[in-house]
């Protein structure tokens, strides 16, 4: 059990390229911490760091009271969890869960027992003298956990663990590697491009982007109060709506209405609205243009537009909608405004 | 109806026999050259020297056979067939074995280790093989006549087993082996060498099995730096030992073609029967790239 702190980590790449930009914050002891981002972001590139298969550049990296900048994987206490599992081929299931500790020189009947713990959590029982490439997806990616909690080690590194299964499979090992995590209450640093697994699983979430931390919040900080619109855009699906607006006199208006007070800034602004934010309503201020309505069964989604800014609303499968006008009204304090040019929330 | 049916199926007929008539000229072409072995190892010397070879099988064959196997001429005598067969294979299985040890662990330092220079290392390795034995035989023989080690084992090994052939398969296969085993291994707490035996030698077994097949054969059939390095006769290798056989310097001494020919025989046995015994390994090794 360990916390682990990056202060000022950065890393550059001998061809000069910034792959992270100095970036700092702290994982509280057994807490669950999702890093999300798009591709190339560099999220899995300071995952890589803190397990020691990158070096770091600059900066200073702790795990539990030890520096371990420098310190080999291997002796860093860390398990790691691979997107493709990374399991040996041609051992068995039960080698491959006992590798790691074989090469602690830990006494047999010691690993026997662990394994059989292990195997017992995961459900791996009938299939420990199997290859891997008898298993299913699902059962790798349970033999790459096995291998993992053998180690009884202070941190938990998932590398994009469930991109490789199939949807339904995935629903499931989500649910699975958070109770797990739970129950072990090891601290946990999970990597993952699905804005859905990072809101269903983190304690916190830290939004990336470009090689900079954009934001870092619980999930429902980070949905609800979005620090950037790069945030705001990433999580949720479908993305918040950006409207043009404009702020004079300390408050936000959105094409003459005002919908946000408090703003200190001036001139142009973007609105961002959630879809669910919109609520049809036969005296909403927002007249709608609705052109496409996707129906996703338990809800619905129409696309329109207001004025020349294209929109999304977000309805449940109750409410009777048609293509044509449609009057929207806005939830009170659900509105986020941003700057133009920065994105930052104002 | 069978008139519509017949033409196409004959047409193939006929196409089947063309294939299999090609086939079978390969075949003869490949195997005449031993079954005029077999025919002129199973009469008399003397005949041979008289008919050449002819459609006549002798009974001299189990007596050729004998002498083939255990007979010794020479000066000490010690070149029986046994011991020829065995220094062979020696020669075949240290070469064999050699090239691919040396092979995967270059290739290893090549692919996993991030050498200053390493892939100018490795076409450095790779351009040896614009120098075969051939080109380099006097500075080879004069280094091991130096050392001493002329008429040994491992002198007849060891010049012969750096190789940029297996280097290169095997700098092949380890660079499809996934990145993400090597980190695992690493955060398993497997070292460069624990990874190397308990992970990437598992895992080449195909490769190291094609590769066992291609170097035996090569180092089996080795002529010329056995011949220049072996000169007592209780180090002679089958292929070179043949030659001495019929090589008789007295006048009125006929050569021992049968005994000859039939170690000749001999010599194509073991080879062959590697390639069939390892042949679906070879071809999974040289094709199979990922795991």
């Amino acid at each position: 059990m360990a916390q682990v702190s990056l202060n000022n980590v950065q890393k550059v790449y001998p061809n000069g390229f910034q792959a992270l930009h100095p970036t700092g914050f702290e994982v509280a002891d057994g807490e669950f911490v999702v890093l999300v981002g798009p591709s190339g972001c560099g999220k899995s590139t300071l995952l890589r760091m803190i397990a020691g298969l990158e070096d770091i550049t600059d900066g200073s990296l702790h795990i539990g009271d030890r520096v371990v900048n420098h310190v080999d994987p291997a002796d860093r206490d860390i398990a790691m969890v691979f997107q493709n599992y990374a399991l040996y081929p041609h051992m068995t299931v039960r080698k491959n869960i006992a590798y790691g500790l074989q090469n602690r020189k830990i006494a047999k009947d010691v690993i026997a027992g662990k394994v059989a713990e292990a195997a017992e959590m995961l459900n791996l029982n009938d299939y420990l003298d199997r290859k891997p490439s008898q298993l299913s997806g699902g059962q790798r990616q349970r033999v790459a956990m096995g291998r993992a909690i053998v180690r009884d080690p202070s941190v938990f590194l998932f590398d994009e663990p469930l991109s490789n299964l199939d949807a339904k499979l995935r629903n499931q090992m989500r649910v699975e590697i958070k109770a797990l995590q739970r129950r072990l209450g090891v601290t946990s640093i999970y990597v993952t491009h699905d804005q859905v697994e990072a809101m269903t699983m983190a304690d916190r979430i830290i939004v990336m982007n470009a090689g900079r931390i954009e934001q870092i919040g619980t999930p429902s900080e980070v949905y609800h109060r979005p620090a950037s619109t790069f945030v705001a855009s990433f999580m949720g699906a479908p993305p918040m709506n950006m409207l043009p607006g404009v702020a004079e006199n300390g408050a936000a208006h959105l094409f003459d209405l005002p919908i946000a007070d408090q703003v200190a800034a001036r001139g142009e602004v973007i609105v961002g609205i959630r879809p669910e934010d919109l609520i049809p309503d036969a005296t909403g201020p927002l007249a709608i243009e609705v052109d496409h309505i996707e129906d996703l069964g338990a809800h619905r989604l129409l696309h329109g537009a207001l004025r020349d800014a294209r929109l999304t609303v977000h309805v449940s499968k109750d409410v009777e909608v048609a293509h044509g006008p449609l009057r929207v009204a806005i939830k009170p304090d659900a509105v986020s405004v941003f700057d133009v040019t920065s994105g930052a929330r104002l | 109806m069978s008139d519509m049916t017949n033409p196409p199926r004959r047409r193939l007929r006929l196409g089947t026999i063309m294939d299999h008539a090609i086939l079978i000229i390969g075949v003869l072409v490949m195997v005449l050259p031993l079954v005029m072995l077999v025919q002129m190892s199973s009469i008399p010397d003397t005949e041979i020297i008289k008919t050449g070879p002819s459609l006549h099988f002798g009974d001299q064959l189990d007596d050729n056979f004998e002498k083939a196997m255990f007979g010794a001429t020479g000066f000490s005598g010690e070149n029986a067939g046994t011991r020829m067969l065995m220094n062979s294979l020696i020669l075949g299985i240290g070469f064999a074995v050699g090239k691919i040890v040396i092979g995967m662990m270059a290739a290893y330092a090549i692919v996993y280790f991030r050498l200053r220079f390493a892939t100018l290392a490795f076409w450095v390795i790779f351009t040896t093989l614009l120098l075969p034995l051939e080109v380099r035989i006097l500075p080879s023989y004069e280094v091991v006549q130096n050392l001493g080690m002329v008429n040994t084992y491992h002198g007849l090994i060891i010049p012969l087993i750096a190789s940029a052939t297996a280097t290169f398969f095997f700098r092949q296969f380890f660079r499809s082996v996934p990145e993400e085993l090597v980190e695992a291994a690493r955060i398993d707490g497997a070292g460069p060498v624990r990874f190397f035996i308990d992970i990437l030698v598992p895992l080449s077994q195909t490769m190291i099995a094609a590769m066992f097949i291609i170097m035996f054969v090569f180092g089996w059939n080795q002529y010329l730096w056995p011949t220049m390095i072996t000169t007592e006769e209780g180090m002679f290798t089958l292929v070179r030992g043949i030659k001495q056989i019929v090589q008789v310097l007295e006048g009125n001494r006929v050569p021992e073609f049968g005994r000859a020919n039939l170690l000749a025989i001999i010599a194509v046995v073991p080879p062959v029967l590697i390639v069939v015994f390892f042949q679906s390994w070879f071809v999974k090794g040289l094709t199979e790239s990922d795991k």
